[in-house]
């Protein structure tokens, strides 16, 4: 079913002509769809030397020697370069996150190897040639002679004494411990009626972007321009001005279509980094494109989290306190945020739920695998799967039902703070519970299921599961989220700029940088309210560092809730100038000038108007402009939050296990997601669509594996299990929209929501299906065999 | 993904195609739907110096009923075969191969030429026990199933050889069932089951056929499973117990997502299930 209010247009609009909260068609669609878009790799420029990397096929190994001599002698190389080469860089990669009075060991992380390597896969060399074909025949012939070290790949058997040490000079794994805590948790447990604990796995998974990574950089009288298939074009010019010594303001970073993201774009790169490189060195465009291969084997993963699991509650289930310790597995080196991650488990460890008391105990882990770092959802799926998991586990243990359960300890005054210092901005948990179980019809269900389960021949094992969830982002206060807070060294503003031109078109920069989001569509819907136009007359521009204001980029379901409240705000400031100008033009007072029907008029005289044309010609021949007025009709804005934004809601997924096999077939789907007033139902449906996806993904089939010689298993498509649409349910989504006090807009992010959602009420509905069988918990992947082993022990 | 360099050719003969291959060598390969060669090359894990493909190849692609069976040509796509009732077992293990994009390529000869014990189409040939036919620069040779798979990818076609034709029995009046299990839809066998059966006037077993896809190095005979239905009844019950027999003599490779001892479990399951359903007719 579609989303509420599709096409209501009767919301209090500043000036609205009612695109806002309209299904609009994704302006970006046809060139997407029609294979028009321009990618990364699409991109040619003459006298280009292509870049192929050599890897390291060790996962833990010195390297004693490199022979780059047969290589560089094939014909068409032009150059082979190793690390050694590389020692004018100026820094290695810097990892943001410096919380204050933690201990963070950082190894120092180049673009490619120095005297070791911790992973397979890690860029060792790199090869530069004019055919494409012929640099990768020659990164075959670059000898490298390592030297294998002991690997460890398992988390906590690297934490144990006699592991082997990944970086000598921390004479431990151990990346650092966090504690983020508030109330009386030790006091909690001690009084409590009843402890349960549970150990979650919660298991590694690539962001598995369709469009790979790829660079091309250009080096020209002193200047880098670097296009990359990034999130963060501000973010990577700022990186790479550090990494390579070149000032700021003569580096230009583009990020043209790019395929997708999901986090593992939220990055800056060795690849980057050395394409950059190699083009200064050069002088000749440098251009690496990532295969498949190189993309499983080196951009970085998400989630690889055990989580210990401790909660305190009153046999009536009242909920006190939850204690949960947060085994984080790193990887062997860090990317510029990676450790911070698991922080944002803590955040919302807790759920819906009004906990007296809690602490999140975070320790990061150095393995022999690649780097962890955000991949959608970053930190907060993680926490979802184990609050929602643990509260169905909870009311079995207390025999109460687990939708009781919940309803007993939702909380229900906004805006709250919690124990642990987050301020919840608002909610109505019972209001998407209650509109998900309208939907599902639960007691329909229970006789369906019942009536399957009894038929003698053959039982059918049906199942409900349910998540209802919170989780925090629009990323973000930078008070909280800065230097003084948590620790990011940045700030988590956002900027826009809103320009009208002399005809009377309007041109929106963003600082976000959009990758598939719509932003280009519901960015023009919020300027086309407030400046009288359709949407199809507002241009939105992102994705250059040499156009528009410095800006924050893409990531953490931030986009529309701070960089769409930049643009609505920078919209208001021309809004604001235009009425002045309209007012001195048709002699009124500014504040009587309103924007309806598509022009700008006077209040109760709606025969005196302009249009945005009339008054931008009026701007840009400034011959009778109101008095101290400057001319033009241009305005900017940055914004930063005075909190997170907090979507919540209620899914529920039905599936159908296969007793003699294991086989799990989800049947229903039924999301109920609160990201306040709708700028674009159709594409928070969208989202929604794919956020549970990628969830479903995780729970039933995408699992990354290390053998214990630290190799990928899991290195292909075969291998790595995305799901397809013969995978996944048709979707039935609702929505309730509870407005943010946060912005203007009301709006909370939804990139992530549901991806943060899902994954506990597939566990949930399994645990379910299986319970007249004895089956208590299944850590995911939930695979057939798994799900079979655990119905025969349940056996047994 | 890159490959290896490689010569193509494309000749628009049989005789030229057998003649380019015997010229290219050893390392010169056969391309035909290119839907499990080309995946290899680009991984680098094959590295044919020259592809000859058969596109060109005129006679290649037909369905023809003759006598009592079907002949197919070689690179006649699964899109043509699958989901067609008169096929039997081919129509439905087609229709269950990968993706309709995989299918809309990849060949029958292509298929049963590599000889992946996890590919469907290899455990369908066995147990309809058909055959295929080969062209080589000694002539033409006929080549049974039983006889064909001989190890993991691995075939009695020879190097410089050119699977030309199918040959299945139309099994009138037999049922057929094909029970693929696989992780997602698009994905390779973790198990498959192929079971014929022919049913008696009195509605007892007259004949009947099992293999497995995938519980080996390459598509098996389930002979103990055929042997105890074989004359007997077909109710549910010796059904079951027949397949309890499925994985007698298999030694299936393990991997991440199926130990061998699941793999036993859902070949045992699966052969009960492939065996009512074709039971049913």
């Amino acid at each position: 079913m579609g989303a509420a209010g599709a096409e209501t247009a009767e919301r209090g609009l500043p000036g609205g002509n009612g695109y806002v909260g309209r299904a609009l068609k994704r302006k970006e669609d046809p060139r997407l769809i029609t294979g028009r878009a321009t990618y990364v790799d699409d991109l040619v420029l003459p006298g280009t030397l292509y870049a192929a990397i050599v890897r390291s096929p060790e996962a833990h190994a010195r390297i004693a020697s490199i022979d780059v001599s047969a290589a560089a002698a094939r014909e068409g190389i032009e150059a082979v370069f190793t690390g050694e080469d590389m020692d004018d860089l100026a820094a290695p990669c810097p990892m943001v996150w410096v919380p204050p009075g933690v201990e963070v060991h950082v190894p120092d992380h180049w673009p490619l190897a120095r005297g070791k390597v911790g992973y397979v896969g890690q860029a060792v060399a790199v090869v530069l040639g004019s055919d494409k074909y012929a640099v990768v025949d020659a990164a075959e012939e670059v000898l490298v002679d390592y030297e294998p070290l002991p690997v460890v790949v398992d988390p906590e058997a690297a934490l144990r004494d006699g592991a082997p040490i990944i970086h000598e000079q921390f004479g431990t794994n151990q990346v650092f411990e966090w504690e983020l805590a508030g109330g009386d948790v030790d006091a909690a447990f001690a009084e409590a009626d009843v402890v349960m604990e549970r150990r979650v796995v919660n298991h590694r998974t690539a962001g598995a972007a369709i469009e790979p990574r790829g660079a091309l950089a250009e080096w020209r009288e002193d200047h880098l321009t670097l296009w990359s298939s990034t999130q963060i074009p501000h973010v990577a010019r700022v990186i790479l001005s550090i990494e390579l010594g070149i000032p700021e303001e003569r580096i230009r970073v583009v990020a043209p279509e790019v395929g997708g993201g999901f986090g593992s774009k939220l990055q800056v790169y060795g690849e980057e980094t050395l394409t950059a490189w190699c083009a200064r060195k050069t002088g000749r465009p440098v251009k690496w494109t990532a295969t498949r291969s190189d993309d499983m084997l080196t951009t970085h993963h998400g989630r690889d989290q055990i989580d210990y699991v401790r909660i305190a509650a009153t046999r009536e289930g009242e909920l006190k306190a939850i204690d949960v310790r947060v085994i984080q597995d790193c990887g062997s080196y860090h990317l510029i945020e990676g450790p911070v991650i698991p922080t944002f488990t803590s955040c919302v460890v807790s759920g819906v739920y009004d906990f007296d008391a809690v602490r999140t105990t975070i320790v990061g882990v150095f393995t022999n695998k690649v780097t962890t770092d955000a991949i959608r959802g970053a930190g907060r799926p993680e926490a979802t799967h184990l609050i929602e998991v643990c509260i169905d586990q909870l009311a079995d243990e207390l025999g109460i039902d687990r939708l009781e359960l919940r309803r007993r300890n939702f909380i229900r005054d906004f805006p709250n703070e919690r124990p642990h210092g987050f301020v919840y901005d608002s909610g109505d948990y019972d209001g998407t519970l209650d509109k998900c179980l309208e939907l599902l019809d639960l007691d329909g269900f229970r006789r369906e299921q019942e009536q399957l389960r009894s038929d003698p021949d053959r039982p059918v094992y049906r199942g409900v599961g349910f998540s209802t969830y919170v989780e925090i982002c629009g990323l973000g206060p930078s008070r909280a989220l800065g230097p003084d807070g948590w620790g990011m060294q940045g700030g988590y503003f956002e900027s826009a700029q809103v320009r009208v031109l002399p005809t009377g078109g309007v041109m929106v920069y963003t600082g976000t940088s959009p990758h598939g989001q719509g932003l280009e569509t519901s960015m023009a819907q919020i300027v086309a309210d407030r400046l009288g136009l359709a949407p199809d007359a507002v241009e939105v521009i992102h994705g250059d560092t040499n156009t528009g204001p410095f800006g924050k980029d893409t990531y953490g379901s931030r986009s529309l809730s701070v960089g769409g409240e930049a643009v609505a705000r920078a919209a208001e400031k021309v809004q604001d100038k235009a009425k002045r100008i309209v007012a001195h033009k048709l002699e009124a007072a500014p504040e009587d000038i309103e924007v309806a029907e598509g022009v700008f008029r006077v209040k109760g005289s709606p025969e005196q108007s302009m249009t945005l044309a009339e008054v931008a010609t009026e701007a840009y021949i400034p011959a009778d402009l109101p008095e101290g007025l400057e001319a033009g009709l241009d305005e900017i804005s940055f914004y930063d939050p005075d909190n997170f934004v907090w979507p919540f809601g209620a899914h529920a997924c039905v599936v159908e296990v296969d007793a003699e096999t294991g086989r799990v077939e989800i049947v229903r789907w039924i999301a109920v997601d609160d990201c306040g007033p709708a700028i674009n139902p159709k594409l928070i449906d969208g989202q929604v669509h794919g956020g549970a996806v990628h969830a479903i993904g995780q729970a039933l089939y995408e699992r990354i594996h290390y053998d214990e010689a630290g190799q990928l298993v899991t290195g292909t498509f075969v291998d790595y299990g995305l799901p397809t649409a013969a995978e996944v349910p048709s979707f039935e989504t609702a929505r309730t929209e509870t407005r943010s006090p946060t912005n203007t807009l009301g709006v909370k992010g939804v990139g992530e929501a549901a991806t943060i959602a899902a994954s506990p009420a597939i566990v949930n509905a399994v645990i379910d299906a299986l319970r007249p069988l004895g089956v208590r918990y299944i850590d995911m992947p939930l695979t057939s065999e798994r799900v079979w082993n655990a119905i025969q022990e349940a056996k047994r | 993904m890159i490959p290896s360099a490689f010569d193509y050719a494309a000749p628009d003969s049989l005789d030229v195609a057998l003649q380019t291959l015997a010229d290219g060598g050893e390392e010169a390969k056969p391309l035909a739907g290119g839907h499990s060669l080309l995946p290899l090359m680009k991984l680098r894990l094959a590295a044919p110096t020259l592809l000859v493909d058969l596109r060109r190849v005129p006679g290649l692609r037909s369905v023809e009923r003759e006598d009592g069976s079907w002949r197919i040509g070689a690179l006649t796509r699964h899109a043509d075969l699958q989901g067609r009732r008169e096929l039997g077992a081919v129509g439905e293990a087609t229709a269950l191969i990968a993706d309709q994009q995989v299918r809309n390529r990849g060949t029958i000869g292509g298929s049963l030429a590599h000889g992946d014990p996890a590919s469907d189409l290899p455990t369908v040939l066995l147990a309809m026990e058909g055959a295929v036919t080969v062209r080589g620069g000694a002539g033409t040779r006929e080549i049974t199933a039983a006889d064909l798979f001989q190890d993991y990818l691995t075939t009695a076609v020879a190097p410089g050889e050119i699977l030309t034709e199918v040959r299945v029995p139309a099994l009138e009046g037999w049922g057929h069932a094909y029970e693929k299990f696989s992780r997602r839809a698009e994905d390779w066998a973790m198990v498959g089951v192929c079971a014929l059966v022919q049913r008696g006037e009195d509605g007892s077993c007259a004949d009947v056929r099992v293999a497995l896809t995938n519980m080996g190095s390459t598509p098996l005979r389930a002979l103990a499973v055929e042997e105890s239905l074989r004359g007997g009844p077909l109710d549910d019950g010796a059904i079951a117990a027949a397949a309890e027999q499925a994985d007698e003599g298999t030694d299936p490779p393990g991997d991440l997502n199926a130990s061998p001892q699941y793999k036993r479990h859902l070949a045992r399951v699966l052969t009960r299930r492939a065996l009512r359903r074709a039971a049913e007719g």
